[in-house]
């Protein structure tokens, strides 16, 4: 039997936590088939041929799969299931949504945000925000699952040849309208995939000072992250929370700044290769898994922070 | 108008849960346990379209063990009208879940179904979207706002690039998040009145639906420990450290 890994695009490019959810679905079984599910997407469709671990890819049109409603999505996937050991994607808000429909719709328990694979009914997630391990083993004949992306490599984009198979588009329930999109525009790099994050929390006190990290994160080339408390606040938008119920990032560096370090948010960076923690409060307890802390107010850190890694340009210069 | 709310008895998110040496689970006795915090924002949003007029009346379900009752008793003194315990004992997987809230829907005929996108304990992140199929409904995840119309709810959604608006035609599941609104703190004298408010008790297996476990739990184990690091004297030996010692700068 093959696997289906179900794409997350967005009709003209495929977004990369694809890559790493194709690499995980290879090691579940070679014979990796992608679905593209989308409209005038031929484009995702080259790009994912062009992926060595794919051995083919299913393309199927329909306007009503321009904005991936979950309700339009299921039923073309259940359709071609039949023919599949596994279905995959990735554990974010793409594949979080669909996912557990087609479960359902499949009458199979799914397995949500893997982090490992140990065999191809065997695998390990994590509980509690990622305070415990589970390792469990599906039973269903056919399993759904979901990665979480940052636990796997990338697949590497270029050298494949994979056919592009036309797949008729399925009938819709027509009972989901999509209205609107509002993303965040930015040029700095992704959160999920950078190598370095600097994160604000409530002790930025006021969205007007994130202006203090955006400009280390410019510096650096990171992405700009945030504690629930501070999109609570409305200090910064929710696209850059990280946390349990938000994005799980593993950069190589991950700078807390003003973050008390909830387990709630520790759920969210804590495999992070480097930590490093900026806070007043001495006991807060981030400070507990940072690889480096420093006990300071950050209204007078930032900026000196700021100041020497521009001294280090000129130094590299 | 009439809305079923989904809630789940979790360990108090503030506990430090601990594993239990032998790998089968997680110390769960006498910890802490509480409303699953976006279940919390559920019953609110509920309630608010109670107060508002736009709802007739406000149902809270939970299934679980005995104890899962308290969850109810909660959601009845912050404004639900009145709630209904599915009694099972163990952990039942989210499909199962699913299965059991089908029943109880086919039989209260709601309009929407609310409850939290994820629940603490085993952040599935499934049963909405479960329901939502089993029903054939429509469904609105991640909500941090909702606006009910005559036939249809406009949902905006949480998703990793920013904001996205759906139309939802009712009947619908919606899936909480923690942004959708504040939620309420019971008054006393609304504690005293939820006393005697009616918990309807069901078994869960007398309902003939099959919530057998699919997935086996092998192995339950404490993730390596991240072992602290130093405090550094000021951001000089900071980015000292970051550039020559980690070389991550």
């Amino acid at each position: 039997m093959s696997v289906l890994l179900i794409a997350e695009h967005n009709n003209s490019n495929l977004k990369t936590f694809s890559l790493n959810a194709i690499n995980a679905a290879s090691k579940i079984d070679s014979n990796v088939h992608v679905l593209v599910a989308g409209n005038q997407c031929e484009n995702v469709c080259k790009e994912v041929a062009s992926i060595p671990l794919v051995k083919k890819v299913l393309q199927s049109e329909s306007t009503n799969y321009e904005n991936f409603l979950a309700e339009n999505l299921a039923p073309l996937i259940v359709k071609l299931a039949d023919k599949y050991s596994h279905i995959i994607a990735s554990a974010n808000t793409f594949g979080k949504n669909f996912m557990p429909r087609v479960a359902a719709m499949l009458d199979t328990s799914q397995v949500s945000d893997v982090i490992k694979i140990k065999s191809s009914d065997t695998f390990i997630r994590p509980i509690y925000a990622g305070n415990a391990f589970v390792t469990v083993k599906s039973n269903d004949k056919k399993k759904c699952i979901t990665i979480r992306p940052t636990s796997f490599d990338p697949a590497s984009t270029s050298g494949g040849s994979a056919q592009i198979e036309k797949i008729e588009a399925s009938d819709i329930p027509n009972i989901s309208k999509f209205i609107k999109k509002e993303e965040t525009k930015s040029e700095r790099p992704e959160l999920g995939t950078a190598r370095i994050v600097i994160s604000g929390g409530r002790g930025m006190q006021s969205g007007e000072n994130f202006k203090l990290i955006n400009a280390i994160a410019d510096k650096l080339n990171a992405a700009v992250g945030a504690s629930r408390a501070a999109v609570d606040a409305g200090y910064i938008s929710n696209d850059h929370q990280v946390g349990q119920t938000g994005k799980v990032v593993v950069p190589d560096l991950y700078i807390a700044v003003g973050i008390s370090g909830a387990i709630q948010h520790l759920a969210g960076m804590k495999e992070s290769k480097v930590i490093v923690a900026i806070n007043k409060d001495g006991e807060a307890p981030i400070f507990s898994i940072a690889d480096y802390g420093l006990e300071a107010d950050l209204f007078e850190a930032l900026p000196q922070f700021l100041e020497e890694l521009n001294k280090l340009n000129t130094i590299q210069k | 108008m009439k809305i079923l709310v989904a809630i789940k008895r979790v360990i108090d998110y503030n506990v430090q849960i601990r594993v239990k040496e032998d790998g089968t689970g997680i110390h769960a006795d006498n910890v802490k346990m509480s409303t699953n915090p976006p279940d919390d924002n559920a019953v609110e949003e509920a309630v608010k379209l109670k107060e508002a007029g736009k709802v007739k009346e406000v149902i809270a379900i939970t299934i679980g063990e005995e104890k899962a009752q308290e969850t109810v008793r909660k959601a009845l003194a912050v404004g639900v009208d009145r709630g209904i315990h599915v009694k099972a004992e163990g952990y039942i997987e989210p499909l199962g879940v699913s299965k059991i809230l089908k029943k109880i829907v086919e039989k209260e005929k709601p309009d929407l179904v609310f409850m939290g996108k994820q629940a603490i304990d085993d952040d599935c992140n499934q049963t909405g979207q479960m329901l939502s199929a089993m029903l054939n409904w429509s469904q609105g995840t991640f909500a941090s706002k909702i606006e009910l119309k005559d036939k249809s709810v406009h949902v905006t959604r949480e998703v990793d690039e920013g904001l996205e608006t759906i139309e939802i035609n009712l009947p619908a599941i919606v899936t909480c998040d923690l942004r959708l609104n504040e939620p309420r703190y019971a008054s006393l004298p609304n504690i005293m009145k939820a006393k005697k408010k009616p918990i309807e008790q069901l078994i869960a297996k007398d309902l003939g639906v099959d919530i057998c476990n699919r997935i086996q739990q092998l192995k339950v184990e404490e993730p390596s420990k991240r072992k602290g690091g130093i405090k550094v004297a000021n951001v000089t030996e900071l980015v000292n450290k970051l550039k020559n010692e980690a070389k991550v700068i």
